[in-house]
């Protein structure tokens, strides 16, 4: 009998200790803390967010490191070779082009056409796709099948055909290419947003927001996207880089941004016929265009980690 | 198994269908063909004539019908340009397309695929990081950047092989790397993913208890099955190919279906531009449809959703 209460005593002692050390657990660090401390753990992110930030400063503020104007020409001094080449010079430092442009300007100025397109096509596809994802996800049954059609047809469709068949029928200024490269680059957002959403939508938080009156539209704004937030931005980042590319790829094909705009993949295909004799000139932009699309998927990767729950590896 | 293939066989159909309206659509709500037809210094009388000639002058639900009527059979009516039909004309760029996008999907393969499975196996290595970076860099790349640096260093430096054009085998071997150069960093990460899969499964900490060699095991025993997956994504990135194979054609001056795209697009062709249009798509959801079927075949599970 005795023995019994014994081990029943050291049994609640056991258990208690176990509660006071529960207790004795620090406080959990808030999530800014938490994030902050992962992210700068992350060597891909952190080389990522550095690559980004060199950039956009060097972009936004062009002005603040060349005094050159990206659309002055001076036709004596075309396609003057960057400083490392024995006919540089430290006036041009870059170079200049077929006719006689700065090419550091135009890289940087070029640099906040390529931020801007990107950023603009995916505030708009994000919003068209998170909208039909959410729809899909959330509501099921014929919504889902009608969008989830949809999402397939547009999958079908050859993206950089139909994207050069509509800039050349309806014109290719800046706001048109981004209209168009917004409306063909939401199928990810909304892939991701319908099978989150999926998720979400059953469970309990969102069965007692229902059960309290709350409407749907309460639900999905204060309830759901919070909670999809996270993986959409990762999406968020690939499309921008993937944005960026195309918008390179239709200007290089003649049928994007519009000269005299320094425009990367426009100054490549400026540069073209002189590669052979002059290969920085391809080379330069080329490069530019890498870091940036690299320091954007380097930040998408490593936020996809870094947010990721708790027990990931 | 036959109501799923039915069932996705009916949505596959419906998408085509759905395309062809947009494909249709696409360039007809654009302005007036008849006018750019004709050209700028056309009279009135000429105009209308061309409109005529071309059947422009009846309503969009009877031209689409006629189109579409004329597109199962394969007849995409005449270029506007060329005064040749359409189907010949594609004729006889498809083939060349087709070898391209093989040749580049063949060595994205060959490439992605073992490095996937030895980063995998290698899981945490130098050599797995370098192959994840090697990923993260490749995807930064733009198509046309790399299509022109390889003319530099490999046509133009080195001499290796031609700068452009498609007489020979050797002229597909630098637009195929900048077409397949795309692919790799998706199948490689796939592939590795699988690998880890399937490494930590049970018949292979079985295969590896009873003694078998770590070759065997990894090629014969792991590979095999983590590969089941990349055969469907390369379907579709086949399909990601041929659409995308406008940049490097455009490149390398290589005459296949995405050239003809190009110019057509540039000289408002427009019946070229559908025809185009419309035959990607299909092929795309061709082989999207035969992905799904294998990966229903392969894992029953997925026959009921």
């Amino acid at each position: 009998m005795s023995t019994t209460s014994a081990s029943d005593t050291a049994a609640a002692a056991a258990t208690a200790a176990a509660l006071a050390s529960f207790d004795a657990v620090p406080a959990r660090r808030s999530p800014l803390a938490r994030f902050t401390k992962r992210a700068t753990r992350h060597p891909g992110f952190m080389a990522g967010a550095v690559l980004l930030a060199v950039i956009l400063v060097l972009s936004v503020g062009a002005p603040l490191f060349t005094a050159h104007d990206p659309y002055a020409q001076d036709i004596s001094r075309r396609l003057i070779p960057p400083v490392w080449h024995d006919k540089g010079s430290w006036e041009h430092w870059l170079g200049t082009d077929k006719l006689g442009r700065d090419y550091f300007a135009r890289l940087l100025y070029g640099g906040r056409i390529s931020l801007m397109i990107g950023a603009a096509t995916v505030l708009l596809s994000g919003v068209i796709g998170t909208a039909l994802g959410v729809a899909a996800g959330f509501f099921g049954g014929r919504v889902d099948m009608v969008i989830g059609y949809i999402i397939n047809v547009r999958l079908a469709l050859p993206v950089v055909l139909v994207a050069l068949a509509v800039a050349a029928l309806v014109g290719t200024a800046l706001n048109t290419v981004i209209v168009v490269l917004g409306l063909l680059l939401w199928d990810r957002f909304a892939v991701v947003a319908r099978s989150t959403t999926q998720q979400i939508a059953h469970a309990d938080f969102v069965a007692a927001a229902r059960a309290i009156g709350c409407s749907t539209r309460l639900i999905v704004f204060s309830e759901v996207l919070p909670n999809i937030l996270n993986p959409l931005i990762v999406v968020a980042t690939l499309e921008m880089a993937h944005a960026i590319l195309l918008e390179a790829a239709l200007s290089f094909l003649g049928l994007g941004v519009q000269p005299p705009l320094p425009s990367w993949g426009l100054m490549i295909s400026e540069g073209k016929q002189y590669m052979f004799f002059s290969p920085w000139v391809i080379t330069i932009p080329g490069v530019a265009l890498v870091a940036l699309v690299l320091g954007i998927n380097l930040l998408g990767d490593g936020l996809r980690d870094v947010t990721a729950p708790d027990n990931r590896s | 198994m036959l109501a799923f293939l039915l069932r996705r066989l009916a949505v596959a159909l419906s998408v085509v269908l759905t395309v062809s309206v947009i494909a249709f659509l696409l360039l007809h709500l654009s302005g007036d063909l008849a006018t750019d037809l004709a050209g700028p210094e056309a009279s009135p009388e000429q105009v209308a004539r061309v409109r005529v000639e071309y059947g422009l002058d009846q309503p969009l639900v009877v031209q689409y019908g006629h189109w579409l009527a004329g597109a199962v059979q394969f007849d995409f009516g005449r270029s506007f340009y060329f005064r040749e039909s359409v189907a010949s004309l594609l004729g006889d760029r498809i083939p060349i397309t087709l070898k391209l996008g093989a040749i580049a999907l063949g060595l994205a393969l060959l490439v992605a695929i073992p490095l996937g499975a030895l980063a995998a196996v290698k899981r945490g290595s130098w050599f797995d990081r370098g192959a994840l970076a090697f990923c993260a860099l490749g995807q930064a790349v733009p198509t046309f950047w790399l299509g022109l640096s390889l003319i530099i260093v490999f046509a133009v430096n080195l001499r290796w092989l031609p700068v452009s054009g498609n007489a020979t085998w050797s002229h597909y071997v630098l637009p195929s790397v900048a077409l397949g150069w795309y692919a790799i960093p998706a199948v490689m990460r796939l592939t590795r993913n699988g690998m880890l899969d399937v490494m930590a499964s049970d018949y292979i900490r079985t295969a590896r208890a009873k003694g078998l060699r770590p070759h065997t095991v990894i090629f014969k025993h792991a590979l095999r099955n983590a590969v089941v997956p990349v055969v469907a994504l390369a379907a579709v990135q086949f399909g990601f190919m041929l659409g995308g194979s406008i940049v490097v054609e455009a490149v390398f001056s290589l005459q296949g279906l995405g050239q003809l795209a190009w110019e057509a697009i540039a000289r408002k062709d427009f019946p070229v531009v559908q025809a185009i249009v419309m035959l990607l798509a299909t092929i795309y959801i061709l082989l999207t449809f035969l992905a799904d079927l294998l990966n229903a075949w392969l894992d029953p599970r997925i026959r009921v959703a």
